[in-house]
């Protein structure tokens, strides 16, 4: 039998098999059920079916209003208190009122609940991303998180992998959105399709934890299952200031796994990149990049509001001001990042710029609220999908970018990289 | 449902979760609702023209994006009886299969079924028939353990019946 692959391993520990292979139908144990309030109130209707009622383990299920909250509207309000009730009903120990709410795949890592060997569902498609932290962990729908809820495990085909050998080192300005919006201008949106991506090599202990939770979060835009990192000292360090006091188990894949395919990146060789509308595949580098005239800026979300994307956007802006007539919307992800970021006078430098900051909301990435764009409107953006009517408006277009294009651009008015200030 | 027939809509590479239900919609779990809605960001016309038991075929990774199962609901909900694509989006693929929407891997019918063709689905067999062209394909069948699932219409049926 040939090894496995690091995914493959976590999964064969939390279905009690010794060893399992791609393919394979199993049903594993959960160490974390994670809900927001869109997708949440589907699956707690859903539980009202269950012959068994409750929740299999209350400790073990997360629960974060973040899409539509502070609630921006009746029908959002009425969703957030189906969730708040349900929390309430069934004593679930990490359900986030606002206050203590984050964009949940920020707040999930920060306040320790996703560490290294666990197995996790989301109800959010973003839950890939705490395969930064050794996790194996993948977004499901609301029924599966209503069964999740119920019986504490899940079904899953064993995925094969694809094998990512990071090497060099990220030049200035550069950053992990850079990486994986390359990876996936490279392989495509399908490109990882039912398939993990596993990324190694000497490289990836260049990347600060906040790269490495950029790149997990998107490997679902490449079509992904998960995307994992391996656990080593900036992930340890990482755990011992967010998860002091839980254990947790280190999995590494084998040497002799077996990969659908193997690329090597060499870090120091890529640049900034951006997806033009309407796909995360349509990646360009600025070398190829005419004159884009903008009307917005949104930094933030999920896949780019933590405090290295805040710190970077604010050593842009420090000084600058944002173009006249351009929009430029920064949202820290979580309390604590908001908090951190007015420690560091960050806040303060983007007002002064003319830009306007947040509380913690999914809203604009998807076309909640909070940043709507009108017909014919641009925006770049540090968000994680470009479709059409993502943002607003079905002819409005949307540029993915990292959080130093995104400030540089609200600068400008035009997609510009920071050497062009 | 043993079987399906209906007019074919068709569509392209990469319908994602966005154009099946816009996130402006999200804020409500209501079946018809949602389906009143469905496509609306990519075909205005559809909800207006499809009718109970009407087919989606559409080419390479149908679904992808979000993981909304409110995209599936909308479109069960708005009466479309199978979904053929050459490949799903695995959240939408699950989701599918969760809530008891047929769905169907044929990458050959995916690409030849024309638009406003008469299709039938055999989901016993996965056979495909294109009554319109008069030709067959066989869709890949889904493993035992996703065929319960389906039996049992659904992932809450099939847990309660364990």
């Amino acid at each position: 039998m040939a090894g496995m692959t690091m995914s493959q391993k976590i999964l064969a520990a939390h279905a009690g098999l010794s060893e399992v292979k791609a393919g394979q139908l199993i049903e594993a144990d959960l160490d974390l059920v994670l809900g927001n309030d869109i997708t949440s109130p589907v699956a707690i209707k859903e539980m009202e079916k269950f012959n068994s009622k409750g929740v299999f383990n209350k400790d073990k299920i997360a629960l974060v209003p973040d899409h539509f909250v502070p609630n921006k509207d009746i029908k959002s309000a009425e969703n957030c208190k189906c969730v708040r009730e349900f929390a309430k009903r069934n004593s679930i120990t990490n359900y986030f009122e606002v206050g203590q709410m984050g964009i949940e795949h920020a707040l999930l890592p920060e306040k320790g609940l996703t560490v290294p060997g666990d197995l996790i569902i989301g109800a959010d498609s973003h839950t890939c991303t705490y395969g930064a932290l050794g996790a194996f962990s993948t977004g499901v729908g609301s029924t599966d998180m209503a069964a999740g809820m119920a019986t504490g495990k899940a079904w899953f085909k064993v995925p094969s992998a694809i094998k990512f050998n990071l090497t060099g080192k990220l030049n200035e300005y550069v950053s992990g959105k850079d990486v994986i919006l390359h990876i996936i201008g490279m392989i495509g949106v399908d490109g990882a399709l039912y398939k993990s991506m596993e990324f190694t090599g000497e490289g990836v202990k260049e990347l600060s934890m906040d790269d490495r939770f950029t790149i997990a979060n998107m490997a679902i835009e490449a079509g992904g299952k998960n995307g994992i990192f391996p656990v080593d000292e900036k992930a340890i360090e990482y755990l011992k200031e967010h998860a002091p006091n839980k254990e947790y188990k280190i999995f590494e894949a084998d040497p002799d796994a077996v990969y659908d395919e193997e690329y090597t990146i060499d870090l120091s060789t890529l640049k900034s990149t951006v997806a033009f509308p309407h796909l995360p595949e349509n990646t360009h580098t600025f070398d190829e990049i005419d004159d884009i005239k903008i009307d917005q800026v949104v930094i933030g979300s999920c896949t780019n509001g933590r405090i290295d994307d805040i710190r970077m956007a604010a050593k842009i802006l420090k000084g600058r001001k944002v173009a006249e007539g351009i929009r430029c919307i920064i949202i820290p992800a979580t309390q604590a990042i908001y908090l951190q970021a007015m420690e560091e006078g960050l806040l303060k430098t983007f007002v002064e710029a003319g830009a306007v900051v947040s509380t913690p909301t999914c809203g604009p990435c998807l076309g909640g609220y909070m940043g709507i764009l009108a017909s014919g409107e641009r925006c770049v953006s540090t968000t994680n999908r470009n479709f059409v009517g993502r943002m607003g408006a079905t002819d409005s277009e949307i540029y993915l970018a990292s959080p130093a294009v995104a400030a540089a651009s609200a600068v400008t008015g035009k997609l510009s990289q920071p050497s062009e200030l | 449902m043993k079987e399906a027939r209906g007019t074919v809509f068709k569509f392209g590479d990469n319908v994602d979760t966005d154009v099946i239900i816009p996130a402006r919609y999200l804020n409500t779990t209501d079946h018809a609702e949602l389906a009143a809605h469905c496509m609306e960001d990519i075909d205005k016309s559809f909800i207006k023209n499809v009718k109970k038991g009407d087919i989606i075929v559409a080419n390479k990774n149908f679904g992808c994006g979000s993981s909304r199962e409110h995209a599936p609901i909308a479109i069960k909900a708005a009466g479309v009886s199978c979904v053929i694509a050459e490949t799903f989006a695995r959240i939408f693929y699950r989701n599918s299969i969760n809530i008891g929407l047929p769905i169907v891997e044929c990458e050959e019918a995916a690409k030849e079924i024309n638009a406003g063709d008469i299709v039938k689905i055999d989901f016993d067999t996965g056979v495909i028939v294109d009554e319109t062209t008069g030709k067959y394909y066989q869709g890949q069948a889904f493993p035992p353990f996703m065929q319960k699932i389906i039996d049992c219409e659904g992932l809450v049926n099939y847990i309660n019946a364990k």
